[in-house]
């Protein structure tokens, strides 16, 4: 693993995307087949099953240390992260072994099989074996999470550099379902051949928010817009009579949504389709939170089915009679797609998502007011002669989300952050008046500035009433304008309200706590 | 008494009952008896200074006494004040109590301060190291029934690597840097862990350039016949290609700020402590962190309590809770007294402005 490990050192190192990529692509060639597979793998959030949980580690790293559970678990709160707390605190290690990083994760796998004591063994031996960096590694492969600062983006770029192959092309044969454990580099990477790619899906075309006027992008003329559905965006494959459904996280779902199984009859051969997996029920798309259920369900039984049935809201074309067409322009795309759905009546299975008509763009900007009211996030521009991209780029494709909804609230509670974030107070919850109580609502990690963040986390160092574990009651001082994209009603939240993606807009030095929002204020954006 | 855990009362026979010989009052630590003060955080009339840091050695208070080698930057820092010193080990009696200083092989001059009194021995550590650093008096443990300690990194997560090995780790780099042709840049504390870094910086690799708030300090060190290499104060005058493959010494507060400009390519090193943690190092976004700390760590403390034979012991600053509930489990009497200490330079996790 020594290997892997001096990669893992310089990739830490360096804050340069340049850097990386030479680092990456140097131990690209260095390193044998496996270990290369391994490392995409990895870096491209494909890791063995958890086969030991934290529970124990935590024990049994206490254990070797000769510390108190309580100062192991003090230390991991400081720390702020599993994997490095266990690897500051074991001791020196006792011999040295040199394998590589597959002998490593081949081990991690085997530990499923074993039972608790032999388990515990076997770890144990492992960590007296292994350098501090390498226990690092070692732990942070058993735990998951494995974040080196290089995304699947930068490692396709290197991938791109060893090989010699175009990043588009690696991307695309890096998608879907392949295991690092028996796939051959060769057959995957340099000369797949198409048996293998049945399923493989195509990689997502994704937006940034557009961050200037709409004037500056260009004329009406020239940008298609529609509605930004809030579901799942997700790639529906048939080929030779097959069905397979991708989401956007590289996750085959075919199985989680049985409606869509008849499409497999009802399209052509050779058809793939960019769309949003959305909860539809009576000619209108339900909750998000309803789908969110619905995932996290094992089983999906008929009771889930009639709640929360699903359609597939089609945006694009990328694959039409067996040909690739994503270079085509997206007017030409659309125009397949638009025929393609008529000329294939499915019950609602599969519906396009219709396109905005406007000659301006006040006209748009109207049609963005009425999103919360159509349960969309807002309206996505995508320019008519553009290609199908890969990942996420600029230019040709915009989200124009729905500005957020927004609250004053007090912050009642600070816990520290983890990672980058660790010994700083960056979790807060925050509360609004309940007649003359604060009532806690939410929860929000982000949105502030580092400095920000350094200056409040000295602020609560000194303003704690009360501790509870990691938690910390601090004095009711600070206002934060909190931004959110929905909110619902909830039985599980004291407050009776839950809301979507909550982060701290503005702190609001200007506004004293009795100026802070109330629970009537937060009940009555229900009404939206 | 601020003490927040559970209240320690006085060994009975000792001293009159309910009178400690110190007490943590509102000012900082007091002897009542002598009516004195140690590194107190409001203005008082006679203060004891453990170290020139200005979180022990504040400005405003009548008369100061430290020790002989830690009165030069004090000066320098705090102006025209009313200031006697004392070499270590060398007693002054008041109203029958004993003071003395002792190596806390913290920075230069900086001292426990023993204090005696009818047989009962304190020792207010101040912040302390363990390790010899070659440039403060290197810390000797002092005998005593009550002390006083710092916990600055008091988690088991912190263990320091000995300082020659450090040393050849910021040598390498810079020799790295220069063979790359790029300018090397290490953030450190401006008095103590900057002059501990020039000496066991190689000079040989090539030339060694310091910000303005280094080089005053090291001037008077200088001054006071500390043997530093040959450092350049930082100038607008000089030529930026001269910086190329050279080292630059300076201070936290430049990090990010327009001052690092003029050194391009540029390779940047924090050093301190919290860089033991990967989060706290990738948060100041520097290329590398090198941990090199002027407390004592974990292992540190716990030795240096044993060491002194101390039953009790008081912990003023840092993972207080944490290592007072430790030192009970130990067996030994322990409690967290709030101070205000702890709120400048390396004692703090969070960067200072």
């Amino acid at each position: 693993m020594q290997r892997f490990a001096e990669l893992f050192t310089r990739l830490d190192e360096t804050t340069k995307t340049t850097v990386k990529v030479a680092a990456l692509s140097d131990y690209f060639e260095k390193v044998d087949d496996r270990d290369r597979l391994w490392t995409m793998a990895i870096l491209s959030h494909r890791r063995p099953k958890r086969t030991v949980n934290t529970t124990l580690l935590r024990q049994w790293a206490a254990e070797l240390s000769e510390l108190p559970q309580w100062l192991f678990e003090d230390s991991y709160h400081i720390v702020g992260d599993l994997a490095e707390t266990i690897a500051l605190l074991l001791p020196p290690p006792q011999s040295k072994r040199e394998e590589s990083l597959t002998y490593w994760i081949n081990f991690i796998i085997s530990l499923g099989s074993l039972d608790e004591e032999d388990k515990r063994a076997a770890v144990m031996e492992a960590w007296s074996e292994l350098e501090p960096v390498e226990r690092f590694i070692f732990n942070k492969l058993i735990t998951g999470g494995f974040r080196m600062g290089v995304s699947q983006k930068l490692m396709v770029r290197a991938l791109s550099k060893y090989t010699g192959i175009e990043g588009p092309t690696l991307a695309h044969r890096l998608m879907g379902k392949w295991d690092p454990a028996t796939v051959d580099f060769q057959a995957l990477i340099i000369e797949p051949s198409d048996s293998d790619n049945l399923s493989r899906p195509y990689p997502f075309y994704l937006a940034y928010q557009l961050d200037k006027s709409t004037e500056e992008i260009g004329t009406p003329a020239e940008w298609q817009a529609e509605h930004k559905w809030d579901g799942i965006r997700g790639q529906l494959i048939v080929r030779e009579g097959e069905l397979f459904v991708w989401s956007r996280g590289e996750e085959l779902v075919t199985d989680k949504f049985p409606e869509y199984h008849p499409l497999a009859q009802l399209l052509p051969n050779g058809t793939v389709i960019d769309g949003e997996i959305l909860p539809w029920k009576d000619g209108r798309p339900l909750d998000f939170n309803d789908l969110q259920t619905r995932i996290g369900r094992k089983n999906v039984t008929k009771k889930i089915l009639e709640k929360a049935p699903v359609t597939l809201m089609a945006y694009d074309l990328l694959e039409w009679e067996g040909q690739d067409i994503r270079q085509h322009p997206l007017a030409e795309r659309r125009k397949l797609l638009e025929e393609l759905v008529s000329n294939h009546p499915s019950g609602g299975i599969l519906q396009i998502s219709p396109t905005v008509n406007y000659s301006s763009w006040e006209e748009l900007a109207a049609e963005r007011e009425t999103a919360r009211e159509k349960h969309s996030e807002g309206i996505m521009l995508k320019r008519l002669d553009s290609p199908y991209l890969t990942g996420r780029k600029r230019g040709d494709w915009w989200k124009w989300k729905v500005d957020p909804l927004t609250v004053d609230a007090v912050m009642i509670y600070a816990q520290q952050g983890h990672g980058r974030r660790a010994n700083l107070f960056t979790d807060f919850t925050f509360a609004v008046w309940d007649g003359d109580r604060l009532v806690p609502f939410t929860k929000a990690y982000s949105g502030l500035t580092d400095k920000e963040f350094n200056e409040i986390t000295r602020w609560v160092k000194s303003n704690t009433i009360e501790r509870f574990g990691p938690v910390r009651s601090v004095k009711p001082t600070h206002v934060f304008e909190i931004a959110f994209e929905g909110i619902r009603a909830s039985t599980r939240h004291k407050s009776g309200i839950a809301l979507r993606f909550p982060r701290m807009l503005r702190w609001r030095r200007d506004k004293p706590i009795a100026e802070a929002n109330t629970l009537e204020d937060l009940k009555g954006l229900l009404q939206v | 008494m601020l003490v927040q855990s559970k209240r320690i009362e006085p060994k009975s026979g000792i001293l009159c009952p309910n009178i400690m010989l110190l007490e943590f009052k509102e000012q900082g630590l007091y002897c009542p008896v002598a009516d004195v003060y140690i590194d107190p955080w409001k203005p008082v009339k006679r203060a004891l200074i453990t170290h020139g840091h200005s979180d022990h050695a504040r400005w405003g208070h009548q008369h100061y006494l430290c020790t002989t080698t830690a009165a030069p930057v004090i000066r320098y820092r705090l102006g025209d004040i009313s200031l006697s010193t004392v070499d270590y080990l060398e007693p002054i009696t008041v109203n029958g109590v004993r003071f003395s200083f002792h190596p806390a092989g913290h920075i230069l001059g900086s001292a426990q301060i023993r204090v005696e009194y009818r047989g009962e021995v304190w020792v207010v550590s101040g912040d302390y190291k363990i390790e010899d650093d070659g440039l403060a008096e290197a810390f000797e443990p002092v005998p005593c029934h009550t002390f006083i300690t710092e916990s600055t990194f008091g988690l088991p997560i912190y263990q320091w690597e000995p300082q020659e090995q450090v040393m050849q780790d910021i040598n390498d780099w810079w020799r790295k840097n220069k063979a790359d042709g790029k300018v090397s840049v290490l953030f450190s504390y401006a008095l103590g862990k900057a002059q501990r870094l020039l000496q066991g910086l190689d000079p040989g690799i090539g030339t060694i350039y310091t910000h303005g708030a280094v080089e005053n300090t090291n001037e008077i060190m200088r001054q006071q016949g500390i043997a530093l290499p040959p450092t350049t104060r930082v100038t607008a005058e000089i030529d930026r290609k001269d910086y190329i493959g050279n080292m630059v010494v300076t201070v936290p507060s430049t990090l990010g700020g327009s001052w690092l400009k003029k050194f391009k390519p540029v390779s940047l090193a924090y050093v301190s402590g919290w860089m033991r943690l990967r989060g706290a190092r990738r948060r100041r976004a520097v290329d590398r962190g090198f941990v090199l700390s002027d407390h004592a760590d974990w292992t540190g403390l716990n030795d240096a309590i044993k060491a002194t034979g101390a039953e009790r012991v008081f912990v003023t600053h840092g993972y207080t809770e944490v290592f007072s509930k430790w030192l009970r489990e130990q067996g030994l009497e322990s409690a967290v007294v709030q101070t205000a200490y702890g709120t400048e330079e390396e004692e703090s996790s969070t960067e200072s402005q």
